[in-house]
């Protein structure tokens, strides 16, 4: 007999867990009422000095408890990391190059090491190019608002959701006819009689993992370079048009350097999220089947194995794999204030 | 064609607006193809069949999911909502009590660890845009460099600072709280990683205010403190709230940050954390892992489609140029 809404909403009600929950929820909004409360008293007693202290006790006021978290909560534990790297588990003994030594020799690290690498430069590359490709062909499309909405909606799908999604899509289960999974139905379709169980077959499975990530972050890509696109003055294009540039030169002597600054960013970010493959990576496979990066390796070595050092080692390898965006970023944004 | 007005812009990111300026229309045409479009609509299909077969597989019985396919939902439309009450509150996992705990842990995790950052990245990105003071440049680059940092970095030395304390030598710079088994941990974390990009976002948006509007304030007399509340609040709404519609997803929807901090209990773990371990152990039970998903995709969905506008606007605020 199917569940109908009102008996859903009815067992809610009834559940012993309603209490809790509004217990939990009280308490949550309890404690934004108490920080926007002690905000204000401070607004109000700080508002009052004037003359020399007004100033300084703004800065200090506006620009304290930011810095002072920042300081906490990145700046020092991103010091210590970097210290933790070098001693042993219990920070006891001091152990030099040795868990980096570790990190670089091991046969199922260099696995991961490959791994990560391949994520950060297929999955972003793949995200922004097919996004450039759409952004060029929706926009002279009718109802072009439908279609960017279906393609950026999973953006706003949680990465564990949207593996659970498509673990569904490579699920490899037998019924009495065939297999279940939609992957394996359309293989089966098109011909391929026996399609491989996809999680388990090695290096495919890294791709296929890869195209979670590309599913969630294409339709960002997407409105982003639309957006940029637009942007272009009329002039530079009808210039270009008149000197007979036309189809593919057009897009990549006009389009493409007007927009090269976006497409940076587009990409930087997208690298930035790909960060958290971590996700995918957990929720469709926990690292197996040789699938492991460097973000699982080092929450399992630091948080489960308890090897503190050298969970601290692969996140200081992580960061020095993504330190080149670092320094392209300030370099960029430098030469932004310059002109301005 | 270039008699067109040019009204379109970045504001209307996924408007249908009919009237393309000029120099689109030029590159449009210049990519006008058949099949163009069809390779925009397969796409389209391809991005929307997975989260339609996860929706359709979340609505059938048990013994049809186990036999074949979510198409046939079509051609034997036997749907109801049992899943989603098993997965609720039955406990149909296997584990006592059902997801109804962890969802409620999502909400209340992501609400206050939306509105902290907020609010204090816009207190700074104030201070360093109009409150100009020696070194205040070093320190707005500083910030917007951290923002790079993956916060794997950060994990460690966090989780022991909140358990631990942190101590010089022998003595106690910031004693040990006990926050375990409370969203304290959560909120902290999240907010201080969202402070970065939070700061930076707005600190565009809010250094952008008419310079002489600010200054007819400050020669009325008004302090920092009451320009603060009464012109740059009220102004910056539009990219408060897109900032706000993006931490909230993020937060919700987010996995290592509430694994590291939450644990795994139904006292204060979200629906992602649950998810993960679930999606482990119970592959088989397709009928009750897509329910639980969807259920965990809802608020992320409502959300963006109620207020996809300013969302967009938000995200093209930092990334456009130009």
């Amino acid at each position: 007999m199917p569940f109908t809404g009102a008996q859903l909403a009815g067992s809610a009600l009834a559940d012993s867990s309603w209490n809790d929950a509004v217990i939990k929820l009280g308490n949550s909004f309890g404690a934004i009422a108490g920080f926007l409360g002690i905000l204000l008293v401070i607004f109000f007693v700080a508002g009052r000095a004037t003359g020399r202290l007004g100033r300084p006790l703004a800065i200090a006021v506006f620009l304290g408890p930011a810095v002072l978290l920042l300081l906490v909560g990145l700046v020092a534990p991103l010091v210590r990391t970097i210290y933790l790297s070098f001693f042993s588990d219990d920070s006891s003994r001091f152990l030099g190059g040795k868990n980096y030594g570790w990190a670089l020799t091991n046969d199922s690290i260099h696995q991961v090491l490959l791994n990560t690498l391949l994520w950060l430069v297929v999955a972003p590359l793949a995200a922004t190019g097919l996004g450039l490709t759409l952004a060029l062909l929706v926009d002279r499309m009718k109802g072009q608002a439908v279609y960017k909405s279906l393609i950026f909606m999973p953006m706003a799908i949680s990465l564990v959701g949207a593996s659970i999604i498509w673990k569904f899509v490579y699920d490899s289960r037998e019924s009495s006819q065939s297999q279940i999974g939609l992957l394996s139905q359309t293989a089966i379709w098109l011909g391929w009689k026996h399609p491989p169980n996809w999680i388990l077959s090695h290096p495919l499975n890294n791709f296929l993992l890869m195209a979670v990530m590309v599913w969630v972050q294409t339709g960002f890509a997407m409105v982003v370079l639309s957006a940029a696109i637009k942007a272009i003055p009329d002039e530079v294009t009808e210039a270009a048009r008149l000197d007979g540039a036309r189809g593919l030169r057009l897009f990549w002597y006009v389009t493409v350097p007007m927009i090269r600054t976006t497409l940076v960013v587009v990409l930087t970010t997208v690298m930035i999220v790909t960060l958290k493959a971590f996700d995918i990576v957990r929720t469709m496979t926990g690292g197996n089947f040789g699938t492991q990066v460097l973000a699982n390796e080092m929450y399992s070595q630091s948080f489960v194995q308890f090897n503190v050092g050298r969970g601290s080692a692969l996140a200081v390898i992580l960061f020095l794999a993504v330190l080149p965006l670092v320094g392209y970023n300030i370099v960029q944004l430098r030469k932004e204030r310059a002109t301005r | 064609m270039s008699s067109q007005t040019s009204d379109q812009t970045a504001d209307r990111p996924l408007g249908g607006d009919s009237r393309p300026l000029p120099a689109v229309k030029a590159v449009r045409k210049s990519f006008s193809s058949p099949l163009g479009s069809l390779f925009v609509i397969v796409i389209t299909v391809l991005w929307t069949i997975p989260t339609l077969g996860l929706l359709a597989t979340s609505l059938r019985p048990k013994k049809d999911v186990a036999a074949n396919g979510w198409w046939n939902v079509f051609a034997h439309p036997d749907v109801g909502l049992s899943n989603y009450h098993t997965v609720l509150f039955e406990g149909g996992f296997g584990v006592s009590g059902g997801l109804m705990p962890y969802l409620v842990n999502s909400l209340a995790i992501s609400i206050p660890a939306t509105i902290f950052p907020l609010v204090l990245a816009a207190m700074a990105a104030y201070a360093l845009a109009w409150v100009r003071f020696r070194g205040s440049d070093t320190l707005f680059f500083l910030i917007f460099a951290l923002q790079v940092v993956p916060l794997q970095m950060a994990l460690i030395p966090l989780l022991q600072l909140f358990s631990g304390g942190a101590h010089l030598g022998s003595v106690t710079v910031i004693p040990a709280f006990d926050l375990s088994g409370t969203y304290a941990p959560v909120w902290l974390a999240h907010t201080m990683f969202a402070l970065p990009l939070a700061t930076f976002l707005l600190h565009n948006f809010i250094s952008q205010l008419p310079r002489d509007l600010m200054e007819a304030a400050v020669v009325d007399g008004a302090s920092h403190f009451k320009i603060f509340r009464s012109i740059v609040l009220p102004l910056c709404a539009p990219a408060l709230a897109s900032f706000a519609i993006f931490q909230f997803l993020w937060v919700w929807n987010d996995l290592l940050v509430a694994l590291t901090f939450a644990g795994g209990t139904p006292e204060v773990a979200p629906m992602t954390v649950r998810l993960a371990q679930l999606s482990g152990s119970f592959g088989g039970r397709w009928e009750l892992l897509t329910a639980g998903a969807f259920l965990s995709i809802i608020v992320p969905l409502l959300v963006f489609f109620g207020l996809q506008r300013y969302f967009v606007r938000g995200l093209l605020a930092g990334s456009v140029k130009g």
